[in-house]
């Protein structure tokens, strides 16, 4: 198989693909295009794709396979048929590109100068390093809607809170570790937060719903001036 | 036709078969917890398998139907009553117009299922009516019901009589329900493996208060890895167990999220599900070994079941029919 991933059962109804245990972005380069490749003609059976950074979730519906002697045979044969051609090949990967206005600092970025000070840099320049770079999604989780986003500034990471706020706003773009990530819903939350989006990330009525999608890329630009409406 | 919420109970949602399709952007399954239940209420009332059912968890609501409907009540043994004539669950109930329906603490068993026939008039987001209380939409605005809520019902097939009329056959639960203490599970391996591997089997496990539509929490023994390293964040499902590095493991339910990076110590098997469902804080619960072609014979022993249960209920009529 061209592709290089182990196959692992995850529980009775979903297999596990795991292509390494890292969190770097040529491998999961290679899972946002694989998920892209096994979604393009998708059996009706297979109810949900799920990548995260290194491995990928295929979920199955085991009152579709009911007839099947063993489901997740059935899968793991339906993938062999569908892996042995030349799919998943990291350019294969689609993604759009997304630049995200942030407000850094102030009342909307608690944890700017805490961050600058981990790093030993001052707060601007902080800023410029977090817009500077071009993250992946990597995956969303946590929360509906919720980017995990790689490929920042080694220097910036910074470990979670000790204790995680009970009510981070909308919006908020926090640091988690070597990550960062915007929380969509007001919410408790962990990260170190720097600043705030006023872009909605996941509206459930909204087609689709989440503006992020795993495997797409994404730019923070700095945004000054009167605060966006409240969330 | 519609129903009143008069009074909307510890945590009453509206449910259907869940959310899927969509656990790559992080949306989780939501849904009911105890699908084996809930499809009974459905099929007792001659919905599709998939209607939409209000759960109950623990303590009940009070509900008033404008129009005279017909009814089941299923899953946990709870204090049911209409203009206070007693009632039981797991059967056909008609109500005639202005009933009011007072459903009390769940006696045995954490959640009871009311399946009303023609079902919720509730639009499906994204694909599905299930109320996600953690992303806060589908359901009812993705909430709980409140007092003063108004659920439209959709047109049932079923001419009614406008009369109270309690069908004297049930549905007896058993073995796929059965209350008994401790509550036996079956799990299969996860791909972290324990320090003591017998050790999740040995002893009994309390369920924690903390536990809700997310999660159980579970006290017992503390448990160690036999590699405690860090973990990268990976996909989750709805019955996997995690540990956490305060050795207390957490059962994944149907509002699970979609990705975690604890430790998959097992994963309980699908047939068990409608159990798990059932387990109140307090509860005592065993977690047994199980290979796969025993989860899935179990499986296939609950399908055949529900299959011959649909037959009964097809095959006789409820009384106000034949008249």
């Amino acid at each position: 198989m061209s592709t290089g991933f182990a196959i692992e059962e995850l529980g009775e109804n979903a297999l596990l693909l795991r292509f390494g245990d890292s969190l770097d972005a040529a491998t999961n380069a290679r899972v946002h295009a694989l998920a892209a490749d096994l979604a393009r003609d998708r059996p009706d059976w297979l109810l949900d794709i799920v990548p995260a950074f290194a491995t990928l979730a295929l979920c199955v519906d085991l009152e579709a396979l009911a007839g099947a002697s063993e489901p997740l045979a059935a899968v793991r044969r339906w993938l062999a048929a569908r892996a042995a051609g030349d799919i998943g090949k990291p350019q294969d990967a689609p993604g759009r590109h997304h630049l995200i206005p942030v407000r850094y600092g102030g009342s909307e970025g608690p944890d700017l100068e805490a961050v600058a000070r981990h790093a030993g840099i001052d707060p601007g320049e902080l800023i410029r390093r977090h817009t500077h770079a071009t993250y992946r999604v990597a995956m969303l989780g946590f929360a509906a809607g919720f980017p995990y986003l790689i490929g920042m500034d080694p220097q910036l990471a910074m470990p979670r809170r000790d204790t995680p706020r009970t009510d981070v706003a909308a919006g908020s773009v926090g640091i988690g570790g070597a990550q960062t990530g915007i929380y969509p819903r007001r919410g408790p939350g962990g990260w170190q937060i720097i600043g705030r989006t006023g872009v909605e990330l996941f509206d459930a009525m909204r087609d689709p719903p989440a503006l992020l999608e795993p495997g797409d890329s994404v730019r923070f630009v700095p945004e000054t001036g009167p605060t966006g409406p409240q969330r | 036709m519609s129903v009143l919420v008069i009074s909307a109970g510890l945590q009453t949602t509206i449910q259907d078969r869940g959310r899927f399709g969509y656990r790559h952007l992080g949306v989780g399954s939501a849904g009911v917890l105890d699908p084996f239940s809930s499809l009974i209420a459905n099929r007792l009332v001659g919905n599709a398998d998939g209607a939409a059912v209000i759960e109950i968890c623990l303590g009940g609501p009070t509900l008033q139907f404008t129009e005279a409907a017909r009814i089941a009540l299923c899953g946990a043994q709870i204090e049911a009553s209409a203009n206070d004539r007693e009632l039981p669950g797991w059967r056909r109930v008609d109500l005639a117009e202005g009933s009011v329906l007072k459903l009390g603490a769940c006696r045995r068993g954490a959640r009871a299922y009311l399946a009303v026939a023609g079902g919720f008039d509730i639009a499906p987001v994204l694909g599905s009516r299930s109320t996600d209380l953690r992303g806060g939409f589908g359901g009812l605005d993705g909430r709980a019901l409140a007092a003063g809520d108004v659920l439209a019902i959709k047109a049932s097939d079923h001419r009614l009589q406008n009369r109270f009329e309690v069908d004297r056959r049930w549905i007896d639960p058993a073995p796929d329900l059965d209350f008994i203490q401790p509550t036996e599970v079956r799990v299969l391996a996860g791909r972290d493996a324990l320090r003591e591997s017998q050790q999740l089997h040995a002893g009994e496990w309390q369920i924690d208060a903390a536990s809700n539509r997310q999660g159980l929490r579970l006290q017992g023994p503390r448990l160690a890895l036999a590699d405690p390293g860090e973990r990268v964040s990976e996909p989750v499902m709805p019955g996997t167990l995690q540990l956490p590095p305060d050795g207390q493991p957490i059962l994944l339910l149907a509002d699970a999220q979609t990705h975690g990076g604890y430790p998959r110590i097992a994963h309980a098997i699908a047939a068990d599900l409608p159990r798990l469902a059932q387990l109140r804080p307090g509860d005592c619960l065993r977690l047994l070994p199980c290979t796969r072609a025993d989860a899935q014979r179990l499986l296939d022993d609950r399908r055949q079941r529900l299959a011959r249960m649909a037959i009964a209920i097809d095959q006789v009529p409820a009384r106000s029919e034949l008249r």
